[in-house]
């Protein structure tokens, strides 16, 4: 999967869990630019993720990410390390 | 892990987000809200949910004027994080065109909100009210134990602490109280004979749990059996340690879906909002092959093969069903000989004629004859059920009738039981004894309906039934039944106001209420309690609050008959004038003239929703001669 295609996927996440279609995410985007984005939504963006991608996501994996970009590179890797 | 989700639901439309914004753009709110149910049908998954709700709550604030079920204020008491699980209880509630709302207690403030309540809650004034514990918080000090018998003590005790719970929140707000069940969420110890480790959370839970269900039956609460959901989907469906360490969510979001439709079954299922009757298919839903085309010989039902056997379990999950009061209907495209051949003369099948309250079999589309079965059976659409394997059929059905469920049910008979049961459209939470006399009730409604046939005149037809009309003010022991009646009248219901228990037994108490409950028996049997009648006395106005009749003994004169009954107790009240309202809802139409028909005189205009007031001063018309015996009955 490209990483345009995770970003749209990632973007249409967003907008579903946060009810708001006007978010535009960018790589650098945190939870400090995005109104909603909090410790709750934030549980619900990942658990999205994992399902729609197929994924699993460690504990220790879910305290680092902190901007959109890097959710997407581990996306990226996981993916490619699922093949 | 992902959750299984609302399996028994079709897959939501690809163009799910325009219709949410179609249905939250409709002006009218029962259009709204039927685009917002329409959705809310689908098998959602948890961020669906989630924005469904989010314009749900944007749309109904507040309880839509239109609706006939009764607002539902729940108030959910929890130990850990509950927030998340909210939105999929809002959609769960919406898809049985109930509107619900919800208060969230502080955070393991349960103990004091019922002691000591604060104003929040007071003022919220709950009608239900959850209490859902998670396991490591009842388990706390399990671990020490060090023999059997003082775990077992310590069970005991905490069990008794959750009874207190329940009643104090019975007391306190006049609550129907619902108790989640502990999610076996511990790894075991021990192995599969845990049971012998004095020191393990995993057996302390399991020992909970069944003393939980002693308990909730003793108190008269209901049940919310996650721990039974968890041995279905497995724990990992129902519980996400990662989540829980990280965010103290006990139930995750992905299982948030399921988590809102057990709650909203119950809740529900106490307002009477079950389905009444399970219709079925014939080809290929209750056996295998075409009865036309391979005849009795050829068709796959009975015992000695696999397939057989699969169809005959599904035979057997209805005749279970029809047990404990479901109605069972047959909606086939066959010609009715064929249709019917079966279930006179082929050895193997479960399911007999007698067993069936509506057989319909023709060549007319199925939404035609399912409106056939609702009007024969006189139930609504919604009460209906519908199992057929052929997916046209169901989608055929579903655009015609939303109102009928239409289960995804599997291509595999086999798993068709176990479908039908995790869609919970049959959730129960009384059994009274008319439910288990249900089918042969109707079956001799279809007697009366032929020796009806077979008289000259109305008046010597009601006069050879032979009826006895048995009326008694409400007691404890019809308690269950009563409260079932009126909060699933819809048509001859004149207020359609729904009540609970606790409101009936105020009503008992009081010396200026009355309640009466009235049953009718005639020569081909007993169809126990048909209506019910509520009054307040107003001055020297006796104020009908409630009147409502089972259409099963409609045209029988159980009206006048009830009225008269009505007339006897006011005057013995000290009342001069019965005062009537007739509420209009879209369901109740048939009764719109009910007041003027039985010689009340219209007081007042129609108010803006419909509602008319009727009077009749006493002592009224004195009625003509009864086709009925009156008697009265006390306990």
């Amino acid at each position: 999967m490209t990483q345009q295609a995770i970003h749209a996927g990632l973007t249409q996440i967003f907008r579903d869990v946060l009810a708001d279609d006007a978010i535009e995410l960018r790589p650098e985007t945190t939870a400090d630019d995005v109104e909603g984005w909090d410790s709750a939504s934030h549980i619900n963006i990942l658990l999205a993720a994992e399902e729609q991608f197929g994924i699993r996501m460690s504990s220790a994996e879910i305290e680092k990410l902190t901007s959109v970009g890097a959710l997407a590179d581990l996306i990226a890797a996981k993916m490619q390390a699922k093949g | 892990m992902t959750s299984p989700g609302l399996s028994w639901l079709p897959a939501p439309p690809d163009d799910w987000r325009d219709r949410l914004e179609a249905a939250l753009a409709e002006p009218d709110p029962a259009r709204a809200w039927a685009g917002l149910g329409a959705l809310a049908r689908t098998n959602l998954d948890f961020v669906q949910t989630n924005r469904v709700d989010a314009g749900l709550r944007k749309r109904f604030p507040d309880q839509p004027p239109h609706l006939t079920t009764r607002p539902v204020r729940l108030a959910v008491l929890g130990s850990a994080t509950q927030s998340h699980l909210f939105p999929a209880l809002r959609v769960a509630a919406l898809r049985r065109g109930l509107w619900l709302t919800l208060h969230e207690t502080g955070y393991g403030q349960y103990l004091q909100e019922l002691e000591a309540p604060g104003p929040e809650l007071l003022a919220f004034a709950p009608d239900t009210i959850l209490i859902a514990l998670d396991a490591h918080h009842l388990t706390q000090g399990a671990r020490d134990f060090a023999d059997l018998a003082e775990a077992d003590a310590a069970v005991d005790r905490m069990a008794e602490r959750l009874e207190g719970l329940w009643l104090a929140a019975q007391a306190r707000f006049g609550a129907r109280v619902l108790q989640q069940t502990v999610l076996p969420v511990f790894p075991p110890l021990f192995g599969s004979n845990e049971h012998r480790m004095p020191g393990s959370r995993h057996r302390f839970v399991t020992r909970l749990n069944a003393r939980l269900r002693e308990g909730a039956d003793a108190a008269g609460i209901d049940l919310i059996a996650v721990d039974d959901a968890a041995a279905r989907h497995g724990i990992g469906a129902w519980h996400n340690p990662v989540l829980w360490h990280r965010a103290k969510q006990e139930i995750p979001p992905n299982a948030a879906p399921l988590y809102g439709e057990l709650v909203a079954r119950v809740v529900a299922a106490r307002q009477g909002l079950t389905a009444k009757c399970l219709v079925f298919d014939l080809d290929n839903t209750l056996w295998g092959g075409v009865i036309g085309d391979d005849g009795l010989d050829g068709i796959v039902v009975g015992n000695g093969d696999a397939q057989g056997e699969a169809f005959l379990a599904v035979q057997l999950f209805g005749l279970d069903q029809a047990k404990r009061g479901i109605l069972l209907a047959i909606c086939s495209k066959n010609d009715p000989a064929n249709a019917l051949a079966p279930f006179e003369s082929h050895p193997e099948m479960a399911l007999k004629r007698q067993d069936i309250a509506c057989f319909v079999a023709n060549w007319d589309d199925k939404a035609t004859n399912l409106r056939e079965i609702a009007r024969q059976l006189n139930i609504g659409l919604d009460s209906l059920v519908f199992v057929d394997d052929n997916p046209f059929e169901r989608d055929l059905v579903r655009t015609e009738l939303p109102m009928v469920a239409v289960p995804e049910v599997p291509e595999d008979p086999a798993l068709v039981p176990y479908c039908l049961a995790e869609a919970g459209y049959f959730e129960g939470v009384v059994l009274t004894a008319d439910d288990r006399d249900r089918t042969a009730q109707y079956r001799q409604n279809a007697e009366r309906d032929a020796a009806l046939a077979g008289s000259t005149d109305l008046e010597s037809y009601l006069r050879g039934l032979q009826m006895v009309l048995e009326w008694s003010r409400f007691d404890s022991v019809n308690l269950a039944r009563v409260v079932q009646l009126i909060n699933k009248t819809n048509q001859f219901n004149l207020t359609t106001r729904r009540t609970d228990e606790a409101e009936i037994r105020a009503v008992m108490a009081d010396p200026d209420a009355l309640g009466l409950h009235l049953r009718l028996r005639d020569r081909f049997g007993d169809n126990g309690i048909i209506a019910v009648v509520i009054c307040r006395l107003q001055q020297t106005d006796l104020v009908i609050d409630t009147w409502l009749m089972s259409c099963r003994v409609l045209k029988r004169r159980v009206e006048e008959a009830t009225l008269a009954v009505l007339a006897a107790e006011a005057a013995r009240m000290g009342a001069r004038a019965l005062v009537g309202t007739y509420r209009p809802t879209p369901k109740n139409g048939m009764v719109c003239d009910h007041y003027a028909r039985l010689g009340f005189f219209a007081a007042g205009g129609t108010a803006a929703d419909g509602t008319t007031r009727w009077r009749l001063d006493l002592p009224g018309p004195q009625p003509s001669e009864f086709p009925m015996t009156i008697v009265e009955t006390t306990r």
